[in-house]
């Protein structure tokens, strides 16, 4: 009843490679497009929430790490969003992201590495071909997607950076500017959002850094230019918006561990057996699903990542 | 205000009362309750909820403080009509968010303070629907019924600090609620404590005498 079927995206609306060739130009022309909202297609309804502009399209090849499960629509992933630095209400990044520019980027890298440099996004767009990657994302709420995400691996960009034998973590930092995150001028969390990562887990081949969904740049609400996802853990690992990646020796703080120590840990990765405080984590709802199911230890993704975790106490390191 | 006034006014209120849930069905329908309707449903049920129990216990401030007796008059519709959007945040979670999945609603409630707060403050609303009919108040007698009724201070309460409890990191709109429920029983605490004072000096001539 609630849910539009997604439209497919046929080979033949793929960019050919001329066109692809040219994609510099093109993702300039992206951020334009971004901005006139107005030009976008498909305002299909008065009463429909927010539909950006369509964005360009990218070329991609498909990955053997996908899931076949049903997608969540476009429509729901772009307007059903966590992302508190344009609000805390699900449903205002949808409107407010609009204001971010994702042009230009740079991305700072930092701490234990060679040498710190900074990182042209167009540049780290062209570190690795992109793939298709279509994930399940688990969020520590209780509701899940599935979503087609298109990036490339987190550990191409982790090379490029090229960190020293110290590097044990990888912490990765979010934008910090009030003007362009309106939600920034609250104390509800500290900002910038920080994120970090094992190295092990960073270098894991499924852990991705997406630029885009639906074969399309990504969307602002959805983290561009630049996020990080990594799809057995809980949702809020996966941060948005990178301006900054900096090894360290030590374990770094994460943003979500700092507001609520005892709610939110280092790994947060997908556990049905280990509650959240408050809630239970033992089940979810699928969005677009009536009936919810059952949460799968490490989002299913198990087969591929317990073996990170082999002989540490998880209820511990939660 | 006359007789026919208040009568009027009670079914324009009345039909006022049906708007929230008027809106959720009409954004049902028009398919506009986002990505994750039960969530809406269960919310916006649960804040109508605190609302008309806000409303209810504003009655007899307003009505003391303006001197417009008739106020009372809409008491019961309003606190009748928490209840209401009471039950059908309950249904909501019973059904749509747990389908009757009894043996994890037992958990919840004994495990999750979140629930255990806001299934009791929908427990205490129980009687005081029950017990709100004129024959109850004079079956009861007066005093008595007053005295029952008082769990309505309770039942607010848990349901402010259910919802404080149940959100993530941003809290402003709970406290919003708890802010307007500490003024109106603070307003009871003033009457309460100016009375006994005016009975103390009543009595106090006497004894000092």
């Amino acid at each position: 009843m609630l849910i539009k079927k997604p439209a497919d995206i046929p080979s033949s609306e793929i960019t050919d490679k001329r066109l692809y060739a040219n994609r510099r130009q093109f993702i300039l022309g992206a951020s334009a497009a971004g901005a006139a909202l107005a030009a976008g297609v498909a305002v299909r309804e008065l009463s429909s929430p927010t539909q950006a502009a369509a964005n360009e399209k990218l070329t991609f090849s498909k990955s053997q790490f996908s899931t076949s499960e049903k997608q969540t629509p476009f429509k729901d992933i772009t307007n059903y969003n966590n992302y508190y630095e344009f609000g805390t209400d699900k449903y205002s990044p949808a409107g407010e992201a609009q204001r971010l520019k994702t042009r230009p980027w740079t991305v700072k890298v930092e701490g234990e590495v060679k040498k710190p440099k900074l990182l042209d996004i167009d540049a780290i767009l062209k570190l690795a071909p992109l793939e298709e990657r279509i994930y399940r994302l688990r969020c520590v709420e209780g509701w899940s997607m599935v979503i087609p995400w298109v990036g490339f691996p987190l550990s191409a960009f982790i090379n490029q950076c090229e960190p020293t034998s110290k590097a044990k973590y990888v912490e990765l930092t979010t934008l910090y500017d009030p003007k362009q995150m309106p939600g920034q001028r609250s104390g509800v969390l500290d900002w910038p959002y920080v994120e970090g990562l094992r190295m092990d887990e960073a270098m894991h081949p499924l852990a991705i850094l997406a630029v885009g969904l639906y074969g399309e740049v990504l969307p602002n609400q959805d983290g561009a230019p630049l996020r990080l996802v990594v799809p057995w853990k809980y949702g809020f690992k996966s941060v948005k918006a990178i301006v900054k990646a900096r090894f360290t020796e030590k374990q770094p703080l994460n943003t979500w561990n700092l507001a609520a120590p005892s709610e939110y840990g280092f790994y947060s990765n997908v556990n049905p057996q280990v509650d959240h405080p408050r809630w239970s984590q033992a089940k979810e709802r699928r969005i677009g699903e009536f009936f919810k199911r059952d949460t799968l230890m490490f989002n299913g993704y198990g087969d591929q990542v317990a073996r990170l975790y082999a002989g540490m106490d998880l209820r511990k390191n939660f | 205000m006359g007789n026919k006034g208040v009568i009027l006014l009670k079914v324009a209120v009345f039909l006022a009362c049906l708007g929230p849930l008027a809106s959720l069905l009409w954004r049902y329908r028009a398919d506009d309750l986002g990505a994750n309707p039960i969530e809406v449903i269960t919310r916006s049920t649960g804040s109508t909820t605190l609302v008309f129990l806000l409303l209810t216990l504003s009655i007899t401030p307003l009505r003391k403080l303006s001197r417009q007796p008739w106020l009372i008059r809409f008491r019961r519709m309003l606190g009748l009509f928490a209840f209401f959007y009471g039950c059908l945040h309950f249904t909501t979670y019973i059904w749509l968010d747990q389908f009757f999945d009894w043996a994890n609603m037992v958990k919840d409630v004994q495990k999750r303070p979140f629930i255990t707060a806001g299934f009791t403050g929908f427990v205490l609303m129980i009687p005081l629907a029950l017990t709100s009919t004129a024959w109850a108040v004079r079956t009861m007698g007066g005093r008595r019924w007053q005295w029952l009724h008082r769990l309505i201070y309770g039942s607010a309460t848990a349901g402010v600090i259910h919802f404080l409890w149940l959100v993530k990191k941003d809290i402003s709109e709970p406290l919003m609620y708890a802010g307007v429920l500490a003024v109106l029983l603070a307003y009871r605490l003033a009457a309460w404590g100016i009375s006994a004072r005016r009975e103390r000096r009543v009595h106090l001539p006497e004894s000092a005498s």
